[in-house]
């Protein structure tokens, strides 16, 4: 029985993760059409910049925090400037290109940086106590993340639905061209996107190293992956769809882990489950079928 | 009584909510000119996608040369939605995708000229000759068939020259000026060895003089390669004087059909373009 | 130039390159930096060509080719390791299943074989949705077919997460450019060819090709197998250029760094894939070496060198490339010789734009 809930827990746990991550990929397609293969390593370059600002002497982890979601909000806001801006024009493998060329680029940069080994990510008061639930031993964080992630999708489906730089959101991802003639000033839509994306990266960065306690500098590759086969599962652009497709992708994951004999194949099923989805329901879950103007 | 080439019943196309298509009914036959007028959004582009399968009908059956290449009724979330007539007819889905249908015979050209932009001149014509091919991959890429190549391209030269495209052929297809983008158009659908063709809004854009020469061509086409022509297009006086018959359709309902004279005297045709007096 | 002088000039650059090879071959440099180079880039310019026969000429994004390289440099080294060997590369898995070892040419073809039959695989389902999908589901393929071949249960087949190695290699580094070279010949005949067409009429325009009676996934399925088919044979190349393999190399920084090579010498270019090859390996593994050790200028230490700073460049300079520079080397045109004759008369559009100002001032 504990073990059930353990799984099931830490299952809860990860797939919050993914959600978190997912719906950035998940907006910035809807908006773009654009793959961001780089969202992974934005995850990763934020594990880094807490390590390092922990590091800091007389730093206190509020404040390594809080500058950790700021940086990394900064750099998703300086890629799209620098790495997207410049080819809105430009095919769209074109921009996917330039996306896997940042991947590439933070990879390279976080090796270098960091000599390229593993290191241990600072322990957050608090949120890695143990603690007990129906008699399993885990984490604080455990128990924190789904909470954390349902109160931010919930922010986030609501910011969408009632401001009014949400509705420019819903109406570029509707139709880009017209959007802007209706005087949308579409690179500020832009930037918020990546912004909001970043920040629930950043947000899922602290709790997925607080339970996984180490960052390397490829580590964003993976999660990254699968949080993108979570947003294609939910149907791409649409929020609520990342989310139980994060969960069901987390939940399933740590099932598989729990057999010896497939553990090692966990990673591979995320995918085996993406063919499966574009098999049976192209468009996922809650996806809408877009149609070409002939 | 000549053949029927295309026939059509009760095609209706509905995105949605919107009905772009209602309940059409038409027929084109053998060696005819036929026109598909309407004011602008009437739903002649929409009727012109659901026959060449580029969109599946929502209800309704077209039969080209005998073939059934479509046939539809609602299904899913469209029974509840559909908003059209006759839902109960048809019972099968089959739908044809469009290259099944160019290779029956049957050739178009795009209102927003869609040509191979990056590619040559020649180029474009002879990727519409590639279906015809007899050669396989393997044979074709080791040139085994390097004689069924060659004529091939001296086809596709001799149409270059019927469209007057022949000194521009090595030429990129974008870098053309707009009429002669239209020509290549009606090359490259020529190429597929069409029995019918269907041409969108063929002189949109064109001159008066322009216009003449292109009914002149569409004239000589038609004589030359034994053509059937489905027609969509605003220049009225082309239609009225190319066309054997006209068929006119607003807010994707057919509203007149018959012969230029018929169609020019019809009060709901008049009303269509016009607008009734009683609403201003 | 008349086409004649065209041929004679092309014969004298292939036998003056073949002889340059074959002295190289003969020679001390055959261990040298240079050598090494080559060699790996004649196989990445296979792999790039191949994958720009998808990505370039048929418009399908794809990231899949480490995942096929795999597959084929495995295959390859599953069915000729020497049967003597095996127990002592099986050594944990009693010599594994395979008690056979068949000829190095069957043994690449057959390489090239199972990474087309992947394909199909993959295609059946992918090919048929919009082309985004395609870009994802190789790239989710490449990291299940490694997860897979590290699997405990099929390491008797694969020797799971422990290298593959004592297979045949080659001896003269005229071997690689041999086959490299037979491939691509292939590819650009087939591009050439009225299939060629189909597959660019593919990427210029879907809906305009379909109604010119392409079929779309019998097209689309063809260029990604025959793609797969010569990354396949790639990754036998490479796994002989190395002498050993193991799953975990076949990384999607793999498959990334063959897309940058592609972007580098112009999507669309076949030259262009594979001058950007020689270029891409030569920097990585030999010129910008330098970046990463310590260097001096005098007593001056040069700051920020150091292990790794290298990859760092060199990503900074494919970013420029990508974002400034988006048509490569070549864009999508070929090398000929009246291209070559052209530059030297007019490097760069400069002749052109000074009598083009010369013009000006004079209406002016």
């Amino acid at each position: 029985m504990s073990n059930y809930v353990q799984l099931l827990l830490s299952g809860i746990a990860v797939g919050s993760l993914y959600a978190l991550i997912a719906i950035g990929y998940t907006m910035v397609y809807g908006i773009l059409r654009l793959i961001n293969f780089a969202h992974g390593d934005m995850f990763m370059m934020a594990g880094f910049f807490l390590i390092y600002i922990a590091a800091i002497p007389n730093m206190p982890i509020w404040g390594a925090l809080l500058l950790t979601i700021a940086l990394t909000v900064l750099l998703g806001f300086l890629i799209e400037r620098c790495a997207y801006k410049p080819l809105r024009s430009a095919p769209r493998m074109s921009v996917m290109i330039s996306a896997i060329g940042v991947s590439y680029l933070l990879q390279n940069f976080a090796t270098y940086f960091t000599g390229g080994l593993a290191q241990a990510y600072p322990a957050i008061p608090l949120i890695s106590n143990k603690i007990e639930i129906f008699g399993v031993s885990t984490k604080l964080i455990t128990v924190i993340t789904p909470i954390l992630t349902i109160i931010l999708v919930v922010a986030l489906v609501l910011f969408i639905k009632y401001t009014k730089i949400g509705m420019a959101m819903r109406a570029v991802s509707k139709d880009f061209e017209t959007s802007q003639l209706m005087g949308i000033k579409i690179n500020r839509v832009i930037s918020m996107t990546f912004i909001i994306g970043s920040f629930l990266a950043a947000i899922g960065s602290i709790m997925y190293f607080s339970y996984y306690e180490q960052v390397s500098p490829t580590i964003g590759a993976m999660p990254g992956l699968k949080a993108f086969v979570a947003a294609v599962f939910g149907g791409i652009g649409s929020i609520p769809g990342a989310v139980i497709g994060a969960y069901l992708i987390g939940i399933c994951e740590n099932i598989i882990k729990s057999f010896p004999a497939i553990a090692d194949l966990s990673n591979a099923f995320t995918f085996v489950l993406l063919i499966i989805i574009l098999i049976l329901k192209p468009n996922g879950l809650f996806g809408e079928k877009l149609s070409e103007k002939v | 009584m000549a053949n029927t080439v295309l026939s059509i019943e009760n095609i209706t196309v509905q995105f949605g909510g919107v009905v772009a298509v209602n309940n059409l009914s038409m027929h084109v036959d053998e060696g005819e000119i036929v026109s598909l007028i309407g004011p602008n959004g009437a739903g002649k582009t929409t009727a012109f996608n659901a026959i060449t399968g580029v969109y599946q009908a929502t209800n309704g059956r077209v039969i080209f040369n005998d073939e059934i290449i479509l046939e539809s009724h609602p299904t899913g979330k469209m029974k509840k939605l559909y908003a059209g007539e006759n839902a109960d007819l048809y019972h099968k889905i089959i739908s044809k995708t469009p290259d099944k249908i160019a290779k029956l015979g049957m050739g178009r050209t795009f209102q927003n000229i869609r040509l191979f932009k990056e590619l040559s001149v020649l180029d474009n014509v002879m990727i519409a000759k590639h279906m015809r091919l007899k050669g396989n991959l393997f044979t074709d890429t080791f040139m085994i068939n390097y004689k069924e190549e060659r004529k091939l391209r001296e086809v596709c030269l001799e149409l270059l020259k019927i469209v007057d495209l022949y000194d521009l052929r090595d030429e990129v297809a974008s870098s053309l000026p707009y009429g002669k983008q239209r020509h290549l158009e009606i090359a490259r659908a020529l190429a597929t060895e069409p029995k019918l063709l269907l041409l969108d809004e063929p002189a949109a854009g064109m001159n008066p003089q322009e216009t003449e020469e292109l009914t002149a061509l569409i004239r000589k086409l038609r004589k030359d390669f034994n053509l059937t022509i489905l027609l969509i297009e605003h220049h009225m006086n082309l239609v009225m004087d190319i066309s054997d018959r006209i068929y006119v359709i607003d807010f994707g309902k057919l509203i007149s059909s018959g012969t230029p004279e018929m169609v020019q005297g019809d009060q709901r045709v008049i009303d269509a373009y016009l607008g009734v007096a009683d609403d201003e | 130039m008349k086409k004649n002088t065209k041929i004679i000039a092309s014969l004298i650059l292939a036998a003056a390159l073949l002889g340059l090879l074959i002295f190289i071959d003969n020679s001390e440099l055959k261990s040298s930096m240079l050598s090494t180079c080559l060699q790996k880039g004649a196989i990445y310019a296979l792999v790039a060509v191949s994958m720009n026969l998808l990505n370039g000429f048929t418009g399908l994004f794809s990231l899949g080719q480490a995942g096929f390289m795999l597959i084929g440099a495995y295959t390859y080294a599953i069915l000729t390791i020497p049967v003597a060997s095996r127990a002592s590369v099986y050594q944990y898995f009693d010599g594994g299943v395979v008690q056979f070892a068949i000829p190095v040419l069957p043994a690449i073809l057959i390489a090239g074989l199972m990474a087309a039959v992947f394909a199909a695989l993959i295609g059946l389902p992918v090919l048929k949705l919009k082309s985004d999908y395609l870009a994802i589901a190789t790239l989710g393929f490449a990291e299940i077919i490694r997860a897979v071949i590290q699997w405990q249960q099929v390491a008797p087949l694969t020797n799971g997460s422990n290298m593959l190695r004592a297979f045949p290699t080659y001896s003269s580094i005229l071997f690689p450019f041999i086959i490299s070279g037979i491939c691509i010949a292939a590819i650009i005949l087939l591009i050439r060819s009225s299939y060629g067409r189909a597959f660019k009429a593919i990427r210029e325009d879907e809906i305009a090709a379909e109604a010119m009676g392409i079929n779309m996934f019998k097209h689309k399925m063809m260029s990604f197998v025959i793609s797969s088919f010569f990354a396949g044979v790639g990754g036998a190349l490479l796994a002989m250029f190395q002498s050993s393999v193991q799953a975990k190399g076949f990384t999607s920084a793999m498959t990334y760094e063959i897309l940058l090579i592609v972007v580098i010498g112009g999507i669309g270019s076949i030259t262009g894939s594979i001058i950007a090859s020689f270029l891409f390996v030569s920097s990585m593994e030999w010129w910008l070496r330098f970046l990463d050790e310590t260097q001096f200028i005098g007593d001056f230490e040069v700051p920020l060198l150091g292990t790794g700073f290298r990859m760092v460049v060199f990503s900074v300079v494919i970013m420029i490339i990508v974002l400034f520079w988006r048509r490569g080397i070549m864009g999508n045109k070929e090398f000929s010789w009246d291209g070559i004759f052209k530059f030297f008369k007019d490097p760069f559009g400069i002749v052109s734009k000074i009598k083009a100002k010369g013009a000006v001032k004079k209406n002016g």
